[in-house]
């Protein structure tokens, strides 16, 4: 069981629950569970959407698109029912806040999912967890039998006239399902391979129906937003990002965990002191700012505020809010090789430049490594990455593309370490390396 | 398909497809859980669980084929009683998951996808399962291990074996 | 839908909104490159090679899934543009072997045109390729996947095209692959439109793979032999020490009236050409009662001395003939012009597969009320009657499932069986198998034995509320039933009729007047004289004996000489062997038949890919035929019957009008005198078309058909440069409703058998014994969703 972390400089608002028993429903009302949903039955969806506008969240999955927003796309009429989607197939590689959310509110997920159904006039929503939560998906699936024992779910859901149901399920082992037209297809028991966009899912999703697909933890937030007032949400970030997210600090620190923290919290504070500095007192040499997809900073770059737009200005990303930290002792050749290495296994294959792509880039680094490379094959994997971004189907291309520059780019001289026959200098890789062989 | 029928799989879990498929808007959606719940019954994705769940959902069996090919979590092979999955993506290789990975591989004497003699333990690596912040982290079948030394690992290996191991289904 | 106005590359182009980029550039000229797009397909956007820089967005866009929209700014060749594709090709390159010189695809593939426009002239990827053994999935279609780009043509065309769905993607990632549904092998069709479609040569022919190379060829665009669709088909052919011979049937011009399309027949069956059986020497029998070879002068002199003597002693009566459903127009025309002006008898017929001449009749007064095969690609409804076309005509069936796909085209479907197109349809009925004559009277609205419910009402309602509808039917339905159908289909606004037939030129037959009442166009024999001047003879004017009689009048021993060309009566009717005995009996073939072998003389004949000509398909498609391959030691039935006509003292150049009427000269003529007939006569044998200035010119009947009949009138340049005309005009000139003997006797030949051919091809037999031709529906899933 994960356990839980705690720092002063934490603003609870996702994670108030968290430790209190919560994914038990008697205790989630007393800890004013399911009001929310209560005062959105009352008041209506135009309310809702407002204060999901005022509250100013932006999509935890790591695109940070303005939720309200995403809301109001969905035509008020349709011939087609509409749906609301739960993106639980959290799999980013550093990431494993919605791993926390599931296991310790379940109820607020709940609540969210009704929440955005009200807003949008669905009937039903799916909560879709990866599937390697099996154990998540037990909790979850006590939660919704729950509700629906509360009369929170079903037929005429408090009293209101409406009727609202939820499924849950699990994937089965995709990271690409986590691509919100994948999952559709996923949850369509499809091959998960995005679709063509546009249409965009509030027009065309789910079952061809208009559909809201929200990241976990943006869902959970919601039922926490309505209660607290949008104004009041957007005022604990910083500017244009509202409110707190779930920080999953990972690598070499002392106290690795998520913690929940405003947006725009400094870089340098999360590694250093929320984190607790780097492990063993060694030095920081990197930090992957928002899960193994994001373009890696050095240690002279983590003076930045985590949220989109100053990440977007330090040349890298929020993303998925999993920082990765790494200190001196990693050889970079290594980290980017393995980074790419979960690119190509992922990859779904469809488009030319990810499927091929990724697999080039993953010889390419592991030959790099192993010593068998010469010059002009750092400048060649800088050119095949630099020839895959913006160009793939969808965004898992850029997704292995990014770091990739990034490493060869901020590192270059590592690579250059391991050119012509010389092979890895960092001692415990060769050892693994000589272990292997 | 009504329970009477012809089933390879257990009676309750025949009931449970019977229901699975009703859920959702359209039949085929419950495949992807179906073919993971199907596994975890049989052990592995053979050639009559694909020929069921094809006739239950109603498609082809090569459809059935194509979409299992697609999850990494769906075997067409028996893996052991208890598949030790290892995650070495970043967070835990940073953190010493090939460490972990090795002393598997040396306690159990088998490699990546292979199966102990007796059948009652698998290795895998495996990319990301979502266990960053508590790197190490391993997952036995569905079971979560976290913060792990060669040492804690020691003990999980011995408790599965002498029956004492978590088994969430 | 309106237009929209855009530019591209700084030029300005218009295109209804809505269509694709890719598919308006191509329309105004602007090649953008996809491995991909194919049109018609679902769109998948997964080659990236069409990407395109589309003004004030910020990524590269491709133009395979973008509409076009008004004031689109767009540039398709920049160098931000040609860069990506040549890093797209480069990674391409990355696995595929590059074993040009060896695949079958070289020098037609996709893959290797774009390298040559935009790749890299140096490779980067220097990792070990990933190797994998070609695996045969079926007798015709093998798999090398190495060579695999993975742009999922063939998975789409084998689904939404064919309804088959054999073709699935497994795996991900770089180990992505295309499977087949049998595991190792394939449960389909055999069409090998995967094939054909297959931008590389990833998916190869069993019949063609490594014996030539494409430009060591010729391709020659004809008309398939087969069923009676009439698909074109190319043959790839080369020369052989006996003649040239076929090497590979495929679609490489998708121009024909079935665009894409080719079945199993049309693109391996033409094997039957070089089978060890075929006759390529003249028989007589002999004293000892045996066929033994002779000359050809021994045999045309001889058949021709004796088809003599029985006219001069006994009289046309007792001289019959039966044509064939494979020989050309001319061919066909010629043989009933030879039996009624040289023989003197009307005792001539054809197996007949589908009630043509009562379908001329009821459309009597309608012109231009006959379905060309295009049709059914567009129209808005469709109702078929009986006829399982899947099997009997798979392009009929494969414009069905298009239109349905692509234009949400309303299906109907009528009858006894649970035929595949069902799964097309809007609405089915099943009609007992013997009761399409009542369920014809039941949609007329007439009371009637059908046993009708709310369900067949409700189809038939649907039926009458459509606009304009195509209506289709099997040999189901003849005579006095097709009148009423058709009847019933006029009383609706705008409808157009077909009638389904079985071979390659069965209608053919009917419309020049093999059928013992019958004259070209159908003219009824009563009515012959209007013919005598153009055939310099008096012709009979009393209906003679149909094929069943024939026979039996033979067994009476009242049929002195009969004359078999291209066809198998024996086998077909199963005739009793010692009923010819008394006859005189001449078999023009490919093949000792079971008719054959009873012969007196035999003729080996040339088959429909060894001579030139015109067929016409059941829908009234009027086609030119190519002579593709050549066989030394045969003769095209249109020579022999001239020859034999020669022998019998007919003067040729009556029989054959060559040189004759406006028509006649396209330009061949005019060199006569100044040496440039010959140049001519070089230059029409380079192009596979006989030379004009002789009595084996078909062209010179073609010009006496147009002069007559009067629907074979239609535009020539056209037909001639290899495209389809559509027969419009009235066909016939007897009345409706004469009551006139059902003979309709169809083949049902499914998709592996094909009459005698299917016989002798191997590739087909060897198909069908392999196993992998059996498939397994899945009801839940149609093309349509």
């Amino acid at each position: 069981m994960p356990s839980l972390v705690s720092h002063p400089d934490e603003v609870k608002i996702i994670s108030h629950r968290f430790g209190q028993g919560a994914a038990e429903i008697d205790r989630y009302i007393e800890l004013d569970g399911y009001k929310a949903t209560r005062a959105a039955v009352e008041k209506g969806p135009e309310w809702i959407i407002n204060e999901m506008k005022a509250s100013g969240l932006r999509g935890r999955g790591g695109a940070g698109f303005p939720t309200g927003l995403k809301w109001s796309f969905v035509p008020k009429q349709s011939d087609r029912p509409k749906y609301v989607l739960v993106n639980g197939d959290e799999s980013e590689p550093g990431t494993c806040k919605d791993h926390v959310i599931f296991l310790h509110d379940p109820h607020a997920v709940i609540e969210g999912t009704i929440i955005a159904g009200l807003a949008i006039g669905s009937k039903m929503g799916f909560i879709y967890l990866r599937g390697e939560y099996r154990y998540l998906l037990k909790i979850m699936e006590k939660a919704v039998a729950d509700a629906y024992a509360k009369g929170f779910l079903g037929k005429n859901i408090f009293g209101s006239g409406i009727d609202f149901d939820v499924i849950t399920q699990t994937g089965a082992g995709a990271y690409e399902v986590g691509e919100e037209s994948a999952l559709m297809e996923s949850l369509e028991g499809k091959r998960g391979v995005p679709r063509i966009k546009p249409p965009f899912p509030a027009v065309v999703g789910l079952y061809g129906g208009p559909t809201v697909i929200n990241n976990a933890e943006t869902i959970a937030s919601v039922p926490h937003i309505l209660l607290m007032g949008g104004e009041a949400y957007a005022k604990v970030g910083s500017e244009r990002n509202g409110g707190t997210r779930l920080f999953g600090i990972s690598g070499h620190v002392e106290r690795p965990g998520v913690y929940e923290l405003p947006m725009g919290y400094s870089l340098r504070k999360a590694i250093y002191e929320v984190g607790g500095g780097i492990r063993g007192g060694k030095k920081l040499k990197a930090v992957v700012p928002g899960g193994s997809s994001t373009p890696v900073l050095t240690a002279d770059e983590i003076d930045v505020g985590l949220d989109f737009d100053q990440m977007g200005k330090a040349g890298t990303m929020l993303g998925s809010g999993g920082i990765v930290v790494l200190d001196e002792s990693v050889c970079m050749v290594e980290f980017a090789l393995r980074t790419i290495q979960f690119y190509q296994h992922e990859s779904c294959g469809w488009c030319i430049p990810c499927r091929e792509g990724t697999d080039w880039l993953k010889k390419s680094i592991g030959r790099l490594h192993a010593g068998g490379a010469v010059d002009k094959d750092i400048d060649n994997i800088r050119y095949l990455a630099e020839n895959m971004l913006g160009r793939t189907f969808c965004p898992l291309g850029d997704a292995a593309a990014m770091p990739t520059i990034g490493f060869v780019k901020k590192f270059r001289k590592e690579f250059e370490d391991h050119l012509n026959g010389r092979g890895c200098p960092y001692k415990h890789a060769r050892e693994r390396e000589e272990a292997l062989v | 398909m009504a329970t009477e029928k012809k089933t390879i799989f257990s009676p309750e879990l025949a009931a449970h497809f019977d229901k699975l498929v009703t859920l959702y808007p359209v039949r085929r959606s419950a495949l992807v859980p179906m073919l993971l719940y199907a596994q975890d019954e049989v052990g592995y994705i053979s050639p009559a669980v694909i020929a069921e769940v094809a006739e239950r959902i109603g498609i082809r069996e090569n459809d059935v084929a194509s979409v299992l090919s697609y999850y990494s979590m769906l075997r067409t092979k028996p893996a052991g009683k208890y598949n030790i999955q290892v995650c070495t993506n970043i967070s835990c290789m940073l953190r010493d998951g090939y460490g972990i990975l090795e002393h598997c591989s040396r306690r159990l004497g088998i490699g990546h996808k292979e199966v102990t003699p007796d059948g009652v333990f698998s290795l895998e690596e495996v990319e990301c399962i979502g266990a960053c912040c508590w790197a190490p982290a391993i997952q036995v079948n569905y079971d979560f291990f976290d913060d792990l030394t060669p040492g804690k690992m020691d003990r999980i290996i011995d408790d599965y074996r002498a029956g004492r191991g978590k088994e969430t289904v | 839908m309106a237009d929209v106005t855009f530019t591209v590359d700084g030029k300005k182009l218009t295109a209804p909104a809505g269509t694709l980029l890719i598919d308006a550039c191509k329309a105004a000229g602007i090649e953008i490159p996809a491995f991909c797009y194919y049109p018609g397909l679902s769109l998948q956007a997964a080659c990236r090679m069409c990407l395109v820089r589309l003004e004030k967005v910020p990524k590269l866009q491709t133009a395979c899934t973008t509409p076009v929209a008004e004031g689109m700014a767009v540039s398709t060749e920049t160098d931000e543009i040609k860069q990506a594709r040549k890093s797209m090709v480069e990674l391409l390159l990355g696995n595929h072997p590059l074993d040009c010189p060896v695949c079958d695809k070289g020098g037609e593939c996709e893959l290797q045109d774009m390298t040559y426009k935009y790749g890299a002239g140096e490779s980067k990827y220097v990792e070990i390729k990933q190797h994998r053994e070609e695996q045969q999935w079926s007798p015709v279609v093998y798999f090398d996947r190495p060579r695999c780009i993975l742009c999922y043509r063939c998975v789409r065309v084998c689904g939404e095209g064919m309804d088959v769905w054999a073709l699935g993607v497994e795996n991900r990632a770089v180990g992505s692959v295309i499977a087949p549904n049998g595991g190792d092998h394939l449960n389909c069709e055999e069409c090998g439109m995967c094939i054909d479609i297959c931008p590389v040569g990833a998916l190869t022919s069993g019949t063609y793979r490594y014996k030539t190379r494409p430009w060591e060829m010729n391709h020659v665009a004809t008309i398939c032999t087969h069923c009676g669709d009439g698909c074109k088909t190319t043959l790839g052919v080369r020369i052989v020490t006996d003649g040239s011979e076929i090497i590979r049937g495929n679609n490489r011009d998708k121009s024909g009236i079935n665009g894409d399309f080719l079945c199993i027949k049309g693109r391996y069956a033409f094997d039957f050409t070089t089978h060890a059986e075929r006759i390529t020497k003249p028989l007589m029998r002999q004293a000892d009662g045996k066929l033994a070879p002779v000359s050809w002068e021994q045999a045309l002199d001889f058949a021709g001395r004796r088809l003599k003597e029985v006219r001069d002693s006994r009289g046309g009566k007792a001289i019959g003939v039966i044509g064939s459903n494979r020989t050309t127009n001319e061919e066909s025309y010629l043989l009933q012009k030879f039996a009624r002006g040289v023989l003197g008898t009307n005792n001539i017929d054809h197996h007949r597969t589908a009630d043509y001449a009562a379908f001329a009749a009821a459309l009597k007064g309608h012109a231009g009320r006959e379905a060309s095969l295009r049709d059914f690609a567009s129209a808005p409804a469709i109702l078929l009657i009986g006829n399982d076309p899947t099997e009997q005509h798979p392009a009929l069936a494969w414009q069905v499932r298009t239109n349905v796909r692509l234009n949400r085209s309303r299906l109907y479907v009528a009858n006894h069986a649970d035929i595949k197109l069902r799964r097309q349809a809007k609405a089915a009925v099943t009609v007992p198998q013997t009761g399409y004559a009542a369920f014809v009277q039941y949609l007329s609205g007439r009371e009637g034995s059908f046993d009708g419910n709310d369900a067949t009402a409700g189809f038939c309602d649907a039926i009458r509320n459509e606009s304009s509808l195509l209506i289709v039917f099997g040999s189901e339905l003849r005579g006095r039933d097709i009148q009423s159908l058709v009847q019933f289909g006029l009383s609706l606004p705008d409808t157009k009729f077909a009638c389904l037939g079985d071979y390659s030129n069965s209608r053919g037959a009917a419309d020049m007047g093999l059928l013992p009442d019958l004259l070209p166009g159908y003219v009824p024999v009563s009515a012959a004289a209007q013919f005598n001047e153009e055939y310099c003879a008096s012709l009979p004017t009393q209906p003679g004996l149909d094929l069943v009689e024939m026979f039996d009048a033979a067994g009476r021993g009242d049929l002195a000489a009969l004359y078999v060309v291209g066809s198998n009566p024996v086998a077909r009717y199963g005739i009793d062997p010692s009923s010819l005995r008394n006859t005189f009996l001449i078999a023009q073939d490919m093949f000792l038949t079971e008719t054959a072998a009873l012969a007196d003389v035999v003729f080996p004949a040339a088959n429909l890919y060894e001579k030139a000509g015109t067929v016409t398909n059941t829908y009234g498609d009027l086609q030119l035929v190519k002579k593709a391959a050549d066989k030394a030691g045969v003769r095209t039935d249109f020579e022999l019957i001239v020859r034999l006509a020669d022998k019998m003292g007919a003067n040729p150049k009556t029989l054959v009008p060559f040189g004759k009427g406006v028509r006649a000269d396209f330009g061949q003529t005019r060199g006569a005198q100044s040496g440039e007939a010959d140049r001519h006569a070089v230059w029409l044998a380079a192009n596979h078309l006989e030379p004009k200035l002789s009595p084996f010119d078909p062209f010179a009947i073609f010009d006496e058909i147009q002069r007559l009949v009067s629907a074979y009138n239609v535009p020539r340049l056209n037909l001639l440069t290899g495209n389809d005309e559509h027969i419009k005009s009235e066909l016939v000139q007897i009345e409706p409703g004469s009551a006139r003997r059902d003979l309709v006797f169809p083949s049902n030949d499914d998709l592996y058998t094909s009459g005698t051919l299917g016989k002798y091809s191997a590739k087909l037999r060897e198909t069908v014994e392999s196993g992998t031709t059996v498939m397994k529906p899945a009801e839940s899933e149609t093309a349509a969703d």
